[in-house]
């Protein structure tokens, strides 16, 4: 009976549905993780007041957002030294995002359910983004102007919004300035001093060279004292206003309005409002630059870094690739020396990446890259320039990194392409490399695509390597911009898989992080789902075209 | 080691050509084979071949699997130079050249002597493109020439009339008997002395075939043409002169109708009453 079921090899079908499901519902929940942790981050969460019995007695009042619910054994609450009484099963706590680090020292704080006296959640009380400190969580007393009161109670709320709009656009302006105007100067500033190194080091430099410069300097210099009295006037215009706020322990604060990012009170939010205030904050998380040690604002030179390096590495790994699959498959003689080839390549993609890091570490950056800074940029040292890590040594080594699997699916897609193809195209007159050129390369770049997606999904996903040679925490300047030669391949660049780690583990307030976590790694898992899938599209037409002959 | 599993099988063929009625103007050789002897590693594929195919004319060669006519043919235009340990001795001489000779440019050899295939073997590129292949090596890219060539060479091969309207499409929609037509056009398209077809309808239906057919006797007015067929009755209704050959030997050459009535070796009479093979 058993063996005949055996036999019929329904065990061995269950034994394959089964595998199939498992894997299925892995994917399924890692997605589904970090979709939910990541996606509900931005969504504006109602401030409670809890009117609270401390452990020594003492009543307090406590605002914030409740963000967690633990529940904890009896048992195990008494071992962890938590005094229960004998009628009690279990031990529930809630964590709660006080913010007010600025006054508290603490973002967050548990706190007992059965200590907890009242609860509520009354529509007054606001929470305030700042630019220092996290979040504020109180309620707002007054809006002050050069430290007069200007408006209070009912009238503060309205002035408080149109005041921190304008205060926004000033900041913006600030910022356009500090970083686009002041920053070109800046850079060419600092060129004119390389130029000048460079000229004495080459023994050019004169009276004509020194007069250019000086008068090139003195312009320069005008048009930054120029912005310069235009920053002082905007800082004045910013620091005019502040906010009075009074936390839930009674104390007043004071929150200039350069501090603040946003006001809103959560309490009084209808469902729209919620939404629309979602998408701003989803929209700021996409396309701004992070604060606060990358725990707050958004990723947006993150993702510009992961996204460049990936097309980088895809413009040096390809040519590469192609090449060597040609060289092997073409014309190289097919014996012992092209195995071993073939052997040393495929044990190429099995060596840890770290290895490749410290590879690019040692060889392209120092030896490389100190060599090129020796022989074109003298004028720099002692300052590095391309003998440090950077952009194209990340790109560069993860370029080597994705080469075999380039190298293996280009072979494989030349080998594909049927003998009678290359035959006919011999016999009309073409010589060998005509043949490979008009016919056999463009049939078989779907292979190489396959390849290139096979390279971008390990290369967008990879981390350790690139944290040896040119990732970092937080870079200044985008590795493009409006400054001649606008692509500055010796920067250093942010990564999201970086920034992951840098966020979830190296922040000073981890546990605020956290969610940013789950939001972060949605949107890494998202940035190469996207350039899989123009890779793919690629692909697909190029084989829509080649088609290869049926039968 | 050649010496001695050489067979040599001369032919007359001059005697043959002249034996040959209503022959209204001299026939002119174009290509001569002479002593052709090759070798697959150590097996050996010819016995010493030689014959004589005249200018203008259709010659089939005939003879059971793997006895060498593919290899023969494939010799004239050198296509066995891409097979891996492959050994020729012997001359092919095209008008009085040996294309053997170490002077000879192979590619330029192989645009004055076209091949087609057993298998239709377009390229995956447009009808216009496969057409105009030839023509873009040779460094041609007038838009003019292209069109008009494409036109007639696809007229040539009996393809203009279904194809004119959609040039710009895949060539591999098309179906078999019309892809083998376009590769014709494809070959004829640069215009070749001579058209090696080998087994040009055997992967064809019947229809198809007979147009393939219809198709040689028209193309021979301009080309000199040599067919390979496993398929009697075509090397019948198609050639002028067959060949036909046995484990790598020439065993009998002469005019189709010849060869077909009156064989003067007993192993063609058996193999064309088909007796064997």
């Amino acid at each position: 009976m058993i063996t005949t079921w055996f036999k019929s090899g329904t065990p061995w079908v269950w034994l394959n549905a089964a595998a199939v499901s498992a894997c299925l519902i892995m994917v399924i929940g890692v997605l589904g993780l970090i979709v939910v942790r990541g996606v509900g981050h931005f969504w504006p969460s109602e401030i409670v007041q809890f009117t609270y019995q401390e452990e020594d007695g003492q009543i307090k009042t406590l605002i914030g957002e409740h963000v967690d619910t633990s529940i904890t054994p009896a048992e195990m609450a008494k071992s962890t030294g938590h005094i229960m009484a004998e009628d009690e099963d279990t031990l529930v706590q809630y964590l709660l995002k006080t913010g007010n680090r600025d006054v508290t020292r603490n973002d967050f704080r548990w706190i007992l359910e059965r200590n907890v006296k009242q609860h509520q959640t009354p529509p007054e009380l606001m929470v305030v983004e700042r630019r220092e400190w996290g979040n504020f969580y109180g309620r707002l007393l007054a809006v002050k102007e050069n430290g007069t009161i200007i408006a209070e109670g009912a009238d503060a709320w309205p002035l408080a919004q149109s005041r921190i709009e304008d205060a926004l656009a000033v900041f913006s302006e600030i910022a356009h300035l500090e970083k686009k105007e002041v920053g070109a100067i800046n850079y060419r500033l600092e060129q004119l001093r390389l130029e000048q190194k460079k000229l004495q080091l080459e023994k050019r430099w004169d009276a004509a060279a020194e007069q250019r410069l000086a008068v090139e300097r003195a312009e320069l210099e005008v048009t930054y004292k120029k912005y310069q009295a235009q920053l002082t006037e905007l800082y004045q215009k910013i620091r005019r206003d502040s906010l009075l706020a009074q936390t839930g322990s009674g104390q007043e604060v004071q929150i200039p309005l350069a501090k603040i990012v946003r006001v809103f009170q959560p309490n009084t939010m209808g469902l729209f409002d919620k939404i629309g205030h979602y998408g701003i904050k989803l929209v700021e998380f996409l396309s701004e630059d992070p604060r606060e040690a990358n725990t707050e604002g958004g990723i947006f030179p993150a993702i510009f870094g992961t996204v460049m390096m990936v097309i980088m590495m895809s413009i040096i790994v390809t040519p590469f690739g192609v090449i060597a699959a040609v060289y092997l498959r073409e014309y190289a003689k097919q014996g012992f020396i092209t195995r071993l080839i073939r052997i040393a390549v495929n044990n190429l993609a099995g060596v840890p990446s770290i290895v490749y890091g410290v590879f690019g570490l040692g060889f392209f950056v120092y030896i490389l890259g100190g060599n090129i800074d020796q022989l074109f940029f003298p004028e720099a040292a002692p300052a590095p320039v391309y003998g440090t890590p950077g952009l194209l040594w990340a790109s560069i080594t993860l370029a080597l990194l994705t080469l075999p699997v380039v190298i293996v699916s280009t072979e494989e897609g030349l080998a594909r392409i049927p003998k009678s193809i290359r035959e006919g195209s011999l016999a009309l007159g073409a010589t060998k490399l005509e043949t490979l050129w008009l016919t056999v390369l463009p049939m078989a770049s779907p292979a190489m695509m396959t390849g290139l997606i096979l390279a971008v999904a390990r290369a967008a996903g990879e981390v350790a390597p690139l944290m040896l040679v040119g990732v970092v925490k937080m870079a200044p300047t985008l590795p493009l911009d409006g400054n001649y030669p606008f692509l500055h391949l010796d920067r250093k660049f942010m990564h999201l898989g970086f920034h992951i780690y840098d966020v979830g583990f190296q922040s000073p307030n981890v546990e605020a992080a956290r969610p940013l976590v789950y939001a972060t790694s949605l949107l890494l898992v998202l940035v190469i789902v996207g350039l899989n899938l123009s890779a793919i599209l690629i692909r697909n037409h190029l084989r829509e075209k080649y088609r290869a002959l049926e039968g | 080691m050649t010496a001695q599993h050489t067979r040599t099988h001369s032919i007359d063929v001059s005697s043959i050509l002249q034996g040959q009625k209503n022959t209204d103007q001299p026939l002119e050789p174009c290509i001569k084979v002479e002593n052709l002897n090759l070798f697959y590693a150590q097996k050996q594929a010819l016995h010493g071949v030689s014959m004589e195919m005249p200018k203008k004319k259709v010659t089939a060669y005939i003879g059971p699997s793997g006895c060498g006519k593919s290899t023969l043919l494939r010799c004239i235009n050198r296509m066995n130079d891409l097979v891996d340990n492959v050994t020729i001795e012997g001359r092919v001489l095209l008008h009085d050249e040996n294309i053997y000779d170490k002077s000879v440019n192979v590619a330029a050899l192989r645009r004055r002597i076209g091949m087609v295939f057993q298998k239709p073997n377009p390229f995956p590129k447009s009808i216009f493109e496969n057409v105009t292949y030839g023509l873009r090596i040779q460094g041609i890219n007038d838009k003019r020439i292209l069109e008009e060539t494409v036109e007639n060479s696809l007229r040539g091969a009996a393809l203009w009339d279904e194809v004119k309207d959609r040039l710009n499409d895949n060539a591999l929609g098309l179906s078999g008997g019309q892809q083998q037509r376009l590769v014709i056009a494809r070959a004829i398209a640069i215009e070749p002395e001579v058209l090696l077809l080998d087994e040009p309808a055997s992967a064809l239906d019947p229809i198809s075939t007979l147009k393939i057919e219809e198709l040689i006797n028209e193309l021979k007015e301009k080309y000199t043409i040599v067919i390979v067929t496993h398929n009697m009755q075509q090397a019948a209704r198609v050639s002028d002169y067959t060949a036909f050959m046995y484990m790598g030997e020439l065993i009998e050459m002469g005019t189709t109708s010849e060869l077909f009535t009156n064989p003067r070796k007993k192993q063609t009479e058996d193999y064309i009453t088909g007796r064997y093979g």
